[in-house]
């Protein structure tokens, strides 16, 4: 199970959320047979009226996650709730008031993009004319090609227009814009910033970073079916280190034996190195006993935080004694 | 020839991905051939006597010539009879999928642009392609040769035999080769190859009823129309009587022919592209196309036109005999009483003609529900689930277009054969109604086989497709066509659904059959539901 031990930051995030959140997902496991588990108690949480980003390496079971929410895969065990129903019991009901962008677009290849989207977005409950022509001019997609003759970009480009054509509560993209060019990943932003500001609820598979920081409240990262970390960019950036380079007047060769200082490089009174979040002030109080002659200090920046996570060993940082650990295990 | 450049290459890439396929192709083939081989020869040599009456029926009766031609009284020829219309058109198609699969379908996925990157000719994926499906069907010559000699048939006609359904596959060759050019996409080249596949069995189907027939000598001299047909042209080599070999130069120059049209295309056309351009389409869907039915329909009508044109050729076709049935004498009228016929001929007749349709339609009805299978492997399940349609809506969309398209198949069948046959004899308006009856009374056969593949796809989702035409070949092959000449016991021929199916028009319909038919289908249909509401999907990762 997922601990919690910053409750403090969590509540105040939800005080202002009065309805119920859009996926409610505890414990979830799916296994696919002879021993291959995709899912190992996922927790994920996406509050109504906010974009959640759903980050990890691949085959971390971001595909699997969102299959699941759309009742096409059966949970083994877990609690999975999308917009307060049941995913595989309910799933005809609940696929009115959600709309879905698979990571890989499979269509059907003699069928014209326009043909496509009218169908899907009809099957869905029906589509708005108006904004099916909208986005057909923003995305610059000519609706009279079969999908074989589309490119990559482009059968993407159907999907999200079948899917963004119909005014739903809940948006499940996985992947969405893989394959568009940076022009089309800036109407991509444009629409979800759209989406946010009339209150619809989005989970967003992605491994652009720029994108998810672009659009996203809150994000969660995946790894080997669990949720690693979870919370605003503040939250996660906040469990991080901190980059320092320092010079000393007094040596500082002891710096490399610190509690809480990695990676160190000294050189002649010259020090770098990073410093995990819980530690940092009694580094700071050490550091002003050898006397500081110049220091720098960079927040982490989001690619090393993702990156930690999606390495080797990144799944359980040695932080031990750390006050802020939202979600590590 | 620098447009040849890596021609080799691409064959030993071409033979490393496909040495199971062909192989399994190739052995399925001869071990087919070698199994009904073993079983007639085992007859005949238990009853010799039946040999020459049996091959006298074959002879005589113009319905058992669309099958084939037998020339003279031996095991050997009489096997290849009954195997040679199946053996033809597996020969055809492994051959056209390998084509096929080295060339346009290589275009459409993007492998051959990665291919066309390297130093490596503008016509060398082509002429690989076609000589690894040329030395297939050479490779199937010799084994469906051995296959008949090994179980004791004269050598000299076994290779013959085997030669002459491989001759099949060489010309077939050179037709997908060149409508690999021409289509745009797998799907099109495969389906114009078949189509053209169908046309050639119509002629040499045509040409072997209306040939002139030499009791005597047992031997038939096909008409005209059998000559245009690469089937025929196997035929003609006439395996354990005249043994010629000629033909196999007849078929190579085509084949070469076509060969050499189809580099001259390749010299027109863009890579990826056909030379019939990929056309644009509406910018809005109709309408009709907006349900998971409509869907199916769309996807699946430009199939189910041609079906409906080649059930309506046959129909008048075999319509337009039945005056040759009703002058029959002696051996051949012996083989119709076997359908109940007593002394209703023509009803016999009738009768084996629509279980011929409703076999056939199956094979529709199989192909059709096996896309329930594509659609999830294929991943274009998944968006359509990602909306409010639910799984057995889905599985519904396809139930409907398969009774939908299977009646109708049925129902235009019937009527073209009730309007030649009418025609041939003398304006009977009546046949409408009887006929009408037959073909119906076919549909529940061809249910529960769909329906025992809506089980298979959804109980078995990684083995539904060899499985499903397994299991037509077992219920064609016990069924009343060919099961007693095998000699098969009631108990396993009775297994097959168009066992059961009355003979109608020669015997009144017995409606107790029929409807445990139905209840098997429904019974079958709900377990194939009951299985999908309670899976996962297993679609691509």
């Amino acid at each position: 199970m997922l601990e919690i031990e910053d409750v403090n930051l969590r509540d105040a995030a939800e005080e202002e959320v009065v309805s119920v959140s859009a996926i409610a997902v505890s414990g979830l496991v799916k296994d696919f047979g002879s021993g291959t588990r995709a899912l190992d108690g996922l927790d994920l949480r996406v509050e109504t009226g906010e974009v959640h980003g759903f980050l990890g390496p691949n085959g971390s079971g971001k595909t699997t996650t969102i299959r699941v929410l759309l009742g096409v895969l059966r949970a083994d065990a877990g609690k999975v709730a999308v917009l307060d129903g049941d995913p595989w019991r309910d799933a005809v009901a609940l696929h009115r008031r959600l709309a879905y962008v698979p990571g890989e677009v499979n269509l059907w290849p003699n069928l014209t993009g326009g043909e496509v989207i009218d169908l899907l977005a009809d099957l869905r409950g029906g589509l708005d004319p108006v904004r099916r022509e909208d986005l057909l001019e923003r995305f610059k997609l000519d609706p009279t090609k079969k999908i074989r003759a589309y490119s990559k970009g482009n059968r993407q480009k159907v999907a999200l227009v079948a899917a963004f054509a119909s005014d739903v509560e809940l948006y499940l993209l996985d992947e969405p814009t893989s394959g568009l060019d940076p022009l089309m990943e800036a109407v991509f932003q444009e629409v979800v910033q759209d989406l946010r500001a009339a209150g619809r609820s989005i989970l967003l598979s992605s491994h652009i970073l720029s994108e998810v920081e672009a659009l996203c409240d809150r994000v969660t990262i995946i790894r080997a079916g669990r949720a690693a970390e979870s919370g605003t960019f503040e939250e996660l950036r906040h469990l991080t280190r901190t980059s320092v380079v320092v010079d000393t007047v007094r040596p500082i060769e002891a710096v490399t034996r610190w509690t809480g200082v990695h990676d160190a490089h000294v050189h002649d009174g010259h020090a770098e190195f990073s410093v995990d979040a819980g530690e940092l002030n009694p580094v700071l109080q050490r550091l002003v006993g050898l006397q500081v002659r110049s220091m720098t200090t960079s927040p982490p920046t989001l690619e090393e935080l993702f990156l930690r996570h999606y390495g080797e060993d990144g799944s359980t940082p040695d932080r031990t004694g750390s006050s802020g650990v939202v979600g590590s295990r | 020839m620098t447009g040849f450049t890596g021609t080799l290459r691409l064959v030993r890439l071409a033979l490393r991905r496909d040495r199971i396929v062909l192989l399994a192709w190739i052995l399925g083939m001869a071990g087919f051939l070698a199994a009904t081989t073993a079983l007639f020869d085992d007859n005949y040599t238990t009853h010799p006597e039946l040999l020459g009456p049996d091959t006298q029926i074959v002879v005589e009766n113009p319905g058992m010539r669309v099958l084939g031609l037998v020339t003279g009284a031996s095991v050997g020829a009489y096997t290849l009879h009954r195997d040679a219309l199946t053996l033809a058109v597996l020969a055809a198609m492994m051959s056209v999928l390998a084509v096929v699969r080295h060339t346009r379908q290589a275009e459409e996925l993007g492998r051959q642009e990665m291919l066309a990157a390297g130093v490596v000719g503008r016509y060398a994926s082509l002429t690989a392609a076609v000589i690894v499906a040329l030395a297939a069907d050479t490779g199937l010559a010799v084994m469906l040769g051995l296959a008949m000699a090994v179980t004791g048939q004269a050598l000299a006609g076994s290779l013959v035999g085997g030669a002459s359904i491989a001759l099949v596959g060489v010309a077939f060759t050179g037709v997908a080769a060149v409508t690999s050019q021409l289509a745009s996409t797998a799907r099109g080249a495969i389906g114009f190859a078949g189509a053209t596949l169908g046309v050639s069995f119509m002629f040499v189907a045509l040409g072997n009823m209306l040939g002139t027939v030499d009791s005597a000598a047992l031997r038939v001299s096909s008409a005209w129309p059998a000559w245009l047909s690469p089937i025929g042209w196997g035929q003609q080599m006439r395996p354990f009587a005249d043994n010629l070999w000629w033909p196999v130069a007849l078929g190579g120059i085509v084949t070469a022919m076509l060969f050499g049209l189809a580099l001259v295309l390749i010299d027109r056309r863009d890579v990826g592209r056909g030379i019939w351009p990929e056309r644009r389409g509406a910018a809005h869907a109709s309408p009709a196309l907006l349900s998971p039915t409509g869907l199916v329909w769309r996807l699946q009508r430009g199939v189910l036109l041609g079906w409906a044109i080649g059930m309506v050729g046959f129909g008048l076709i075999f319509g337009a005999l039945s005056d040759r049935i009703q002058g029959l004498e002696g051996a051949a009228t012996e083989w119709y009483e076997t359908f109940g016929g007593d002394a209703d001929l023509l009803g016999a007749y009738w009768a084996s003609m629509m279980q011929i349709a409703g076999m056939a339609v199956a094979i529709y009805v199989v192909s059709l529900l096996l896309r329930l299978r594509h659609d999830e492997a294929q991943g274009t399940l998944e968006p359509l689930l990602g909306t409010a349609v639910s799984r057995l809506r889905w599985l519904g969309a396809y139930a409907a277009n398969a009774l939908v398209g299977a009646t109708s198949l049925m129902l235009l069948y019937a009527a073209a054969m009730s309007l030649a046959g009418g025609q041939a004899l003398g304006g009977t308006a009546s046949l409408l109604g009887d006929l009408v009856g037959a073909a119906l009374v076919q549909l529940p056969a061809i249910g529960v086989l769909g329906a025992a593949v809506v089980t298979v796809v959804m109980v078995l989702p990684r083995w539904s497709v060899g499985l499903s035409w397994l299991l037509v070949v077992f219920c064609v092959f016990v069924g009343p066509m060919f099961g007693p000449s095998l000699g098969l016991p009631s108990w396993l021929s009775d297994l097959s659904p168009f066992s059961r199916v009355p003979n109608a028009p020669a015997v009144a319909i017995s409606y107790g059959p029929v409807l445990g038919l139905v209840v098997t289908s429904v019974v079958l249909g709900l377990a194939g539901a009951l299985a999908l509401r309670r899976r996962d999907l297993s679609l691509p990762a």
